[in-house]
Order: C-alpha cells, then sequence, then structure tokens
C-alpha cells in the first residue's frame, strides 16, 4: 500500500502546484477570451446556442424558452470570485488526476528518474491530451459551432489512447516494426477524421479564436511541463515505505 | 544471493500490479468527472477548465 499513498501523495502536491499555476496563467490569456466569446455567444444564440455562466447572473428574464431548456434549472457558478474558484478547482482536481495517471504509467515503465524523466512525461502529456485531440478538435470557445458532444469525447478519447500507446513504443521499443505501428497509431485518429460540426457559421470572431488557440496550447504546455518535472522531483522525495521495505528483506537474508 | 534478490524483484513487480493500476483508474476517473461529466451542473463548475484544456465542450 506504501507504493499506492506514495504516489497519491506526489499526484496531490505536484496537481495542486500546477494547478494554481495553471490558474494564474488562464486568468491573463484563456479566461479572459473565453469571456469575451460569451458576449457573442449570448449575442448571436438562438435555438443551438448554449448558455451556461449567464443564467444565474441576467437580471432581465430568460430572453426565449427555447434557447436554453436546461440552463433554467442547472446550477451554474456566479461571474466573479465563485466562478474563479471553481474554475482554480477544476483546475487542480485535472491536475491531480493527471500526475496520478502518468505516475502510475512511468512507475509500469521503471519510473521517472528525476525531473528530467518527469519533464519528458510531462511533454509526452501534452502531445497525448492538448497536441494530438487539438488538430481534429482545436480548442473552442463558447459560441463555436460543433458536433454531437458524445462522437467528439469518443474521437477525443480515441485520439489520446493512440497517441499515448504510439509515444509508448517509440520510446520503450527497438523495433523497426513497433516503430511503424506507432507511426500508424498517431495518424490513424486524424485520417479517420474528428466529429465536425454542419455549419461553421459563428458570431465569434475568427482572430479571437486564433488568439485562443494559441493560448490554450502555450499554457498547457507549461502546465504539463511544470507537472511533469514537479511529478519527478516529488516522486524521488516520496519514496517512505518502498526502498526501506527491500532494504529490510534484504537485510534479513543476509 | 542473487537468486533470493532476482526473485525479489519479480515478485516486486507483480506486487506493483495493484497499486499502479489502482491509481491510474483513480486518475482517469477525476479527469472523466471534471473533462468529461454530462451532468449539467458538473459541467458548470468546470467549464472554464474545460474550454482552457481543451476537452470536448457543451
Amino acid at each position: 500500500m506504501s507504493l499506492f499513498r506514495n504516489i497519491v501523495l506526489t499526484a496531490v502536491v505536484a496537481g495542486l502546484l500546477s494547478g494554481v499555476l495553471m490558474t494564474v496563467m488562464q486568468s491573463f490569456s484563456v479566461v479572459p477570451l473565453i469571456i469575451a466569446a460569451e458576449t457573442y455567444e449570448h449575442a448571436g444564440s438562438n435555438g443551438a446556442g448554449h448558455s451556461h455562466a449567464a443564467a444565474p447572473t441576467a437580471s432581465v428574464p430568460a430572453p426565449t424558452a427555447a434557447e436554453h431548456d436546461h440552463a433554467e434549472e442547472a446550477w451554474s457558478p456566479a461571474d466573479g470570485i465563485e466562478r474563479f474558484t471553481y474554475t482554480a478547482a477544476a483546475n487542480a482536481l485535472s491536475a491531480i488526476g493527471f500526475a496520478l495517471v502518468a505516475i502510475a504509467i512511468a512507475e509500469a515503465l521503471g519510473g521517472f528518474g528525476g525531473w528530467r524523466g518527469g519533464l519528458m512525461f510531462g511533454i509526452a502529456g501534452f502531445l497525448t491530451v492538448s497536441l494530438a485531440p487539438g488538430l481534429g478538435l482545436p480548442p473552442e470557445l463558447p459560441g463555436m459551432p460543433v458536433a454531437e458532444l458524445g462522437p467528439r469525447q469518443l474521437w477525443w478519447i480515441a485520439t489520446a489512447v493512440c497517441t499515448a500507446l504510439a509515444l509508448g513504443l517509440l520510446a520503450y521499443t527497438r523495433s523497426a516494426l513497433l516503430a511503424a505501428l506507432a507511426v500508424v497509431l498517431l495518424v490513424a485518429p486524424h485520417i479517420i477524421g474528428a466529429p465536425l460540426p454542419p455549419t461553421h457559421d459563428t458570431a465569434v470572431p475568427i482572430e479571437l479564436h486564433a488568439r485562443f488557440v494559441n493560448a490554450v496550447y502555450a499554457t498547457n504546455l507549461v502546465f504539463w511541463a511544470v507537472l511533469g518535472a514537479l511529478s519527478g522531483v516529488i516522486r524521488e522525495r516520496f519514496r517512505a515505505g518502498e526502498a526501506i521495505s527491500t532494504t529490510s528483506k534484504e537485510l534479513a537474508v543476509r | 544471493m542473487v537468486t533470493n534478490s532476482a526473485a525479489g524483484a519479480a515478485s516486486v513487480s507483480t506486487s506493483k500490479i495493484i497499486p499502479l493500476g489502482m491509481t491510474a483508474i483513480l486518475g482517469l476517473f477525476i479527469v472523466g468527472f471534471v473533462g468529461f461529466s454530462h451532468i449539467e451542473a458538473v459541467h458548470n463548475a468546470a467549464h472554464d477548465t474545460r474550454h482552457s484544456l481543451a476537452f470536448p465542450c457543451h
């Protein structure tokens, strides 16, 4: 159990720290663009429009009943400090979740071996979770047209799994055949193609979206690099119970 | 001595499978809950995070 406890401890510390960093970076780069896009979303939305943040803060009566059939009953955090707090918490939680998966995979493959190995895993995480799915499903602003949620999530998860497997094969095997398989796994999701929206018409300016995509990739790259390197460093510190048990075993043998 | 430590190493790697599997499942569950949940309130709470991590949203 000491291994599980130590990994969870490592993931919580690394995830909290990188989640806080992510929140700070986001509040300067990404979140202002999301809020700017929401003004277009509310201005241009009808029928298909989705609105989350507007419902509780809007003092005016709901525009139309058809606009969002769910927003009336669904809770959402109020703009300002409440919304920021929930975003920070969700960032930290996601970071802890990512760290748990990354450390488990790293340990199964022989461990990080310090900050450098952690950094490599972090960059692999960025490629797997941000860049590869983002090639087919670019980071989207509120108010942009999108395909059905279910198929997009399925494609996203399949692409991340294929990319992770491919990177693992490239890094941990030496056979040319497996390297070829890795390339096939990297490319296949993009040949199959992500689910596309029926139309690309949107009220959100393309310039705003371009800035948003850049900001998302930049913040995620830094976030993953820090998460990986921190996990590598902290994992080395939290080895209580693991090394000692093997040493005592060896002592007992002697 | 050599055989003992070899057996020890093998048993360590098999004993790792369960904790590592539990860790990975816990992590996937957390990411899935924050980023992929269809529950409206969870979605709204994590809305900006979902957009910022380029998760499929809406």
